[in-house]
């Protein structure tokens, strides 16, 4: 058991990237794959998984108790940094990323990388289509909203229907877990959900494998240890796209 | 390193496939969980402690790893009846049921929803970071009594997991004992803290939380030496267990068998790892290693 303390960093910068959501970037770099999460200390609130859309920078939406809190931070503040945890993405090959909103900030690492061939990106209108500038740079683009203000009007999930999924060796995807699981169910419609890499998002205290808040049905993986990526075989016959659970452990339906 | 005859066991009342249990409180939140670490070589799981009403817990950080040990400050979340459901899953295995309440009412309250899915039960009068919950309780020997009494009348085996901040933990032991407790669990965490330097402030959402894992392993022990002097009902060990030699010496200190938690994080498949350390076709009985440290 070798110790794992949080590190304090320090904000460097901070990005406004959409109305509610925004980088910030901090005074260390934090080696890691593309996927990995880290867990954030925001002092006197809370600790809350993120995960790492750069080295040393976290991509955040305002959604709750903490991330309002990190929102009202200023460069200069410091937070902890527990991790990297989670084992992230693993490709070789055609790769092909699907990310709804802020679900493209652990995307973006991989692209940034150069590791992603083609990048779907959907949002609710163009100003949340976040990194899209960036990702268009190393990848071939294709964008979608819901209220078409850009790219193709309607969900991130159409524009499957124009591409094969067969033409890829993997589909990494992270969004919305609904859209995850319509992605999962066109890859189940191309007999190829062993090739779909599913970035989960659950509840989680401890991070490292023992608490058992994120542990999921009916296999008891655990999101943060064992995940926060599954393969879609995996994932196939679960709760994925149908309930979670909350602090307490109560199932929520989504 | 000494082996044991593998085989069933049976202590305070339970049928175990063997002497490992899962400890309360490690992915014990959700049935399919508790299932994975049955089907992973554990001889029995105990649940995440269950109480009254649904809690979230503390706000976090709530974990740490420090060096030879985990520091945590769950705050007891648990979905409270809810968790039923969770063990339809693993009905008929053996699973105990952790609990924990204010009062002894709020203990049998408790024990009653699931008088008819578990195997047992074991109470939790010895966590150390929620207030008027655990070792609030479980430091007051005619509370620990009272508590132990309400769950043990309803018939079905009742252990009682003592904390180690107490200056005797074998005078609560002893008040399990009357109170009807068919085991004692020894040892919950140890109350402890940590701050972080660079942010000038505790760590733990909560200022304070527990220590488990191999650091408090030596206290455990004690512990169980000390109840198995006092007490006469089995006793379950636990407490910073990670090799099959540290189950052996925790027998040898009294332990009938032992609980694992804080190793699960470096190996979730640690119950059969050590399992296969363990038992030997040709071992010896464990009857004769259970307390033979005692002159």
């Amino acid at each position: 058991m070798r110790e794992q303390m949080p590190i304090g960093v320090t904000i460097t910068r901070i990005t406004e990237e959409s109305p509610s959501i925004r980088t910030f970037t901090f005074d260390q770099e934090i080696p890691f794959n593309p996927g990995q999460f880290v867990m954030v200390w925001v002092p006197g609130v809370d600790e809350i998984p993120m995960a790492l859309s750069a080295t040393d920078a976290i991509t955040v939406q305002k959604v709750g108790d903490a991330t309002a809190a990190l929102f009202s931070l200023g460069v200069g503040d410091q937070i902890g940094i527990r991790g990297p945890f989670g084992n992230g993405f693993a490709v070789t090959g055609r790769t092909l990323a699907v990310g709804g909103g802020i679900g493209v900030s652990p995307l973006h690492p991989l692209a940034t990388a150069g590791l992603v061939d083609v990048f779907l990106l959907g949002a609710r209108s163009a100003e949340d289509l976040i990194f899209a500038d960036r990702l268009a740079e190393t990848t071939t683009l294709f964008t979608a909203t819901d209220d078409g203000s850009a790219g193709h009007h309607g969900f991130v999930t159409d524009l499957l229907g124009r591409i094969d999924p067969i033409d890829f060796d993997h589909i990494c995807v992270c969004g919305p877990e609904v859209m995850m699981r319509a992605v999962l169910g066109i890859l189940e419609r191309h007999g190829c959900t062993d090739r779909g890499q599913f970035s989960l998002h659950r509840y989680m205290k401890c991070g490292i494998g023992i608490c058992g808040s994120c542990c999921t049905d009916p296999g008891g993986l655990r999101v943060c240890r064992d995940g926060p990526v599954f393969t879609g075989d995996r994932l196939i016959a679960s709760e994925f796209g149908h309930y979670t659970r909350d602090a307490s452990g109560q199932r929520k339906n989504l | 390193m000494v082996t044991l005859k593998p085989g069933p066991i049976n202590v305070g009342g339970l049928r175990l496939n063997n002497h490992l249990l899962l400890a309360a409180g490690i992915l014990g939140t959700t049935g399919a969980s508790l299932a994975r670490i049955l089907a992973s070589g554990a001889g029995g799981v105990v649940t995440k402690s269950i109480g009254p009403e649904p809690k979230a817990g503390h706000h976090g950080p709530c974990v740490v790893t420090v060096d030879g040990g985990v520091l945590n400050a769950m705050g007891l979340p648990n979905p409270s009846s809810g968790f039923t459901r969770e063990l339809e899953a693993i009905r008929g295995q053996p699973v105990v049921v952790s609990i924990f309440g204010g009062n002894p009412e709020e203990f049998a309250t408790v024990a009653g929803w699931f008088a008819g899915n578990a195997a047992g039960f074991e109470l939790n009068v010895s966590c150390p970071h929620a207030a008027g919950y655990g070792a609030a309780l479980g430091s007051d020997p005619a509370i620990v009594e009272a508590c132990t009494r309400a769950v043990s009348r309803l018939g079905l085996p009742t252990w009682v997991k003592l904390t180690p901040n107490v200056t005797d933990i074998a005078e609560c032991g002893r008040a399990a004992q009357r109170g009807g407790a068919t085991a004692i669990v020894a040892i919950n965490t140890l109350k402890a803290m940590r701050i972080s330097t660079a942010l000038r402030r505790p760590v733990l959402g909560n200022t304070f939380g527990g220590l488990s894992g191999p650091a408090v392993f030596p206290v455990a022990v004690r512990s169980v030496y000390d109840l198995y002097e006092a007490c006469s009902i089995p006793i379950v060990g636990c407490g910073g267990i990670t090799t099959a030699d540290n189950v052996v010496e925790m027998m040898m200190a009294g332990a009938s068998a032992v609980e694992i938690g804080s190793a699960v994080m470096d190996d979730i498949g640690i119950f059969a790892t050590i399992a296969g350390d363990l038992y030997a076709p040709d071992g010896e009985d464990p009857a004769g290693i259970v307390g033979c440290a005692h002159a």
